[in-house]
């Protein structure tokens, strides 16, 4: 069996210190107890109004709903204060920094939000002719440029709705490119520092995955991809990368690596999700690559999370860009010409198929927009710059008490320690990170990348101010010492301030349970005296 | 009836011409928590090296080799409702799969219980 060893502990959390005195409401001041909608919403006190239908005659038949729906209703000021509630136990990047590596949580400006709430974008509907929305158009057209000059490619497929499903469009690419050429290739290589969903994407499509191992120095070198590519000669489909990488590397053989894939008649993908720390210093066709996703909802601030659609447009090389999915915008000079079937194709376009039903994440490419043109080309260069200085800052901050597996070097968006600075401590990096909860940070991501032990690794982005970063670093610098002092008291079982303590995860991994059922309702007679 | 180990970190009983497979006690101790068993098909005619099983933690997702060619005769069913066994009786009860063996010659390649554990000590 393969054995992953470095990746996290599941201890669950003891119960928490004692609370002064407990209260009647099970509230702790701002800190409250909310249930379920469903649990205090009732039909019987809906807050709004409807007009009985109009006399219908229902075409559903047997597919008619008998039973009730059951949904919950609320007074206006109810809902309100249901989600407010809610979201005061969230952690959120308009709360705090969050350090997530490989995420780029970066401030989404509100100005992106006032474009976004336009009724010409806000209001328009997908299945509305399309003669109606040229704006729309145009807007996405504008967008596309932006992102092939980024870039340096001439083609970009808009639709995907995520980094995942901008992999899977790439790689239907590739494969119905090695297809057209009447090739069969197997194996997809991707290095054991990738994120997962590469490798997953590759397998998805079709593809065996052959793990490239990485140096000591966490970079990707040409003699390993050579040799892979050797031993399985005419069977590599792509390769899969990420520039740079998930140690906060840039891949300094990227090059060399691009024209060996390219000279075994594979494609290169590369994986966009890093791409942050490179806009407007390095364009990615330049270094060879065929596809590549852009996460606008990383790079170029569209929300994220729970706080919005993803999008992952994908760029291509002209190899691919044939091969470029359903629908698509053909410019015929200035005038937009919308592709949306395949009667409409000229020669030459060879659309694998179809990934999307519309246009892909109209809200996004606004947002996406407004914050590409309110930055500019110096802006969005600068934002790079400050994002990458902003990781050597924190680098620099903690190198002297927490450990860096490739050496006291400069790293790219992101820094990456390892677990090596607990040694002896009886802290792990779970415990690490679960306290830094308690200190109001959202952890760094942990157990990733999977080639270092116990990794934590930690994306500031350029959002950060100097005083900011100082307040972190000084506080996981409190962490640090605490720990090599021996208050494990701190740690274990952190983190004690949180509305929720640490979860169970191996319980609720065993025995999920995943439907809520409404409890049976039960009525009290009241005791008569 | 002997026991051999494998640098992937599994044990296999040999009883006749059948194999019982399972993962060490070391590997489930450096795994943690065991959340899901995904078991091979009997009858699946598998070659050395080849992903037959996956073992899932609360840590990651690790594949189960086949240690040597031979075909699958039998999926441990008590693992798919318990995962939590392979905690418990890693090299015992909560083995994964029984094959036929297919080339009893490569067992020589493979480690007895001594060696196991000075390979592990050198982990």
């Amino acid at each position: 069996m393969t054995m992953n060893h470095k990746g996290r502990s599941t201890r669950a959390g003891e119960a928490g210190p004692p609370m002064p005195h407990q209260t009647f409401t099970g509230n702790k001041a701002l800190d409250m107890e909310e249930p379920l909608i469903f649990e205090i919403g009732h039909m019987d006190n809906c807050g709004v109004d409807l007009d009985e239908p109009m006399d219908f005659v229902p075409r559903l038949g047997s597919h008619m709903r008998t039973e009730p729906v059951d949904l919950p209703a609320l007074s206006e000021p109810e809902t309100m204060r249901h989600y407010v509630r809610l979201s005061r136990n969230n952690y959120a990047i308009d709360a705090g920094l969050y350090p997530l590596g490989s995420c780029t949580m970066k401030h989404n400006p509100r100005l992106n939000e006032k474009l976004a709430r336009l009724p010409g974008f806000a209001d328009i509907h997908p299945l509305q002719p399309i003669s109606t929305v040229p704006g729309a158009f145009e807007l996405i057209s504008e967008l596309a440029d932006w992102l092939m000059e980024l870039t340096g490619t001439n083609a970009v497929a808009m639709s995907p709705k995520a980094g995942a499903h901008g992999e899977q469009c790439g790689m239907m690419a590739i494969k119905h490119a090695i297809e057209a050429k009447g090739e069969e290739r197997s194996i997809v290589l991707v290095p054991e520092s990738a994120h997962g969903t590469n490798p997953a994407t590759a397998a998805l499509v079709g593809y065996k995955v052959v793990a490239i191992p990485a140096k000591s120095d966490g970079t990707v070198s040409v003699d390993a991809v050579i040799e892979k590519i050797q031993a399985h000669e005419g069977q590599v489909a792509a390769l899969m990368l990420t520039n740079p990488n998930t140690c906060g590397l840039f891949e300094p053989e990227v090059i060399e690596i691009a024209k060996a894939i390219h000279e075994a008649g594979g494609y290169f993908y590369c994986d966009g999700a890093n791409f942050n720390a490179i806009v407007g210093k390095a364009k990615p066709g330049d270094l060879g690559i065929d596809a590549m996703h852009i996460n606008l909802h990383k790079t170029f601030s569209t929300p994220h999370g729970g706080g919005g659609p993803g999008s992952g447009p994908v760029v291509l090389s002209d190899r691919l860009a044939p091969y470029a999915p359903l629908p698509f915008i053909r410019k015929n000079g200035e005038e937009l010409e919308i592709v949306e079937t395949k009667d409409q194709l000229k020669e030459g376009e060879l659309p694998f198929g179809r990934m999307t039903a519309f246009f892909g994440q109209m809200g996004m490419y606004v947002r996406a927009l407004s914050y590409i043109q309110s930055h500019g080309s110096d802006g969005l260069m600068q934002a790079s710059e400050d994002a990458v200085i902003n990781a050597n800052y924190v680098r620099v901050g903690l190198q002297d008490l927490m450990s860096l597996p490739y050496g006291e070097r400069p790293c790219m968006h992101e820094v990456l320690f390892d677990d090596t600075f607990l040694k002896d401590t009886g802290v792990s990096t779970l415990d690490f990170a679960k306290a830094m909860i308690d200190e109001g940070y959202h952890p760094m991501t942990m157990y990733f990348p999977l080639v270092v032990s116990g990794a934590m690794l930690i994306e500031p982005t350029e959002s950060e101010s100097r005083a900011s970063l100082d307040l972190f670093i000084a506080t996981l610098r409190d962490l640090v010492m605490s720990a090599k002092a021996g208050e494990k008291d701190r740690f274990e079982g952190a983190p004690f301030m949180s509305p929720r303590r640490r979860l169970d995860e191996t319980t609720a991994a065993r025995k999920p349970v995943l439907k809520w059922v409404a409890p049976e309702p039960t009525r009290v007679e009241p005791e008569l005296a | 009836m002997s026991t051999y180990f494998t640098k992937d970190h599994e044990w296999l009983k040999i009883e006749g011409d059948i194999a019982t497979v399972g993962i060490t006690d070391f590997a489930q101790n450096q795994l943690g928590d065991v959340v899901y068993v995904e078991l091979p098909e009997s009858g699946k005619t598998v070659a050395q090296e080849d992903e037959v099983a996956v073992v899932e933690s609360v840590k990651a997702a690790s594949e189960v080799y086949a240690p040597i060619d031979g075909e699958i005769v039998e999926g441990n069913e008590l693992l798919v409702d318990e995962p939590a066994k392979v905690n418990e009786a890693a090299e015992s009860d909560a083995w994964f799969f029984k094959m036929k063996l297919g080339n009893a010659a490569q067992l020589e390649e493979l480690m007895s219980e001594a060696d196991y554990k000075a390979f592990v000590e050198t982990l």
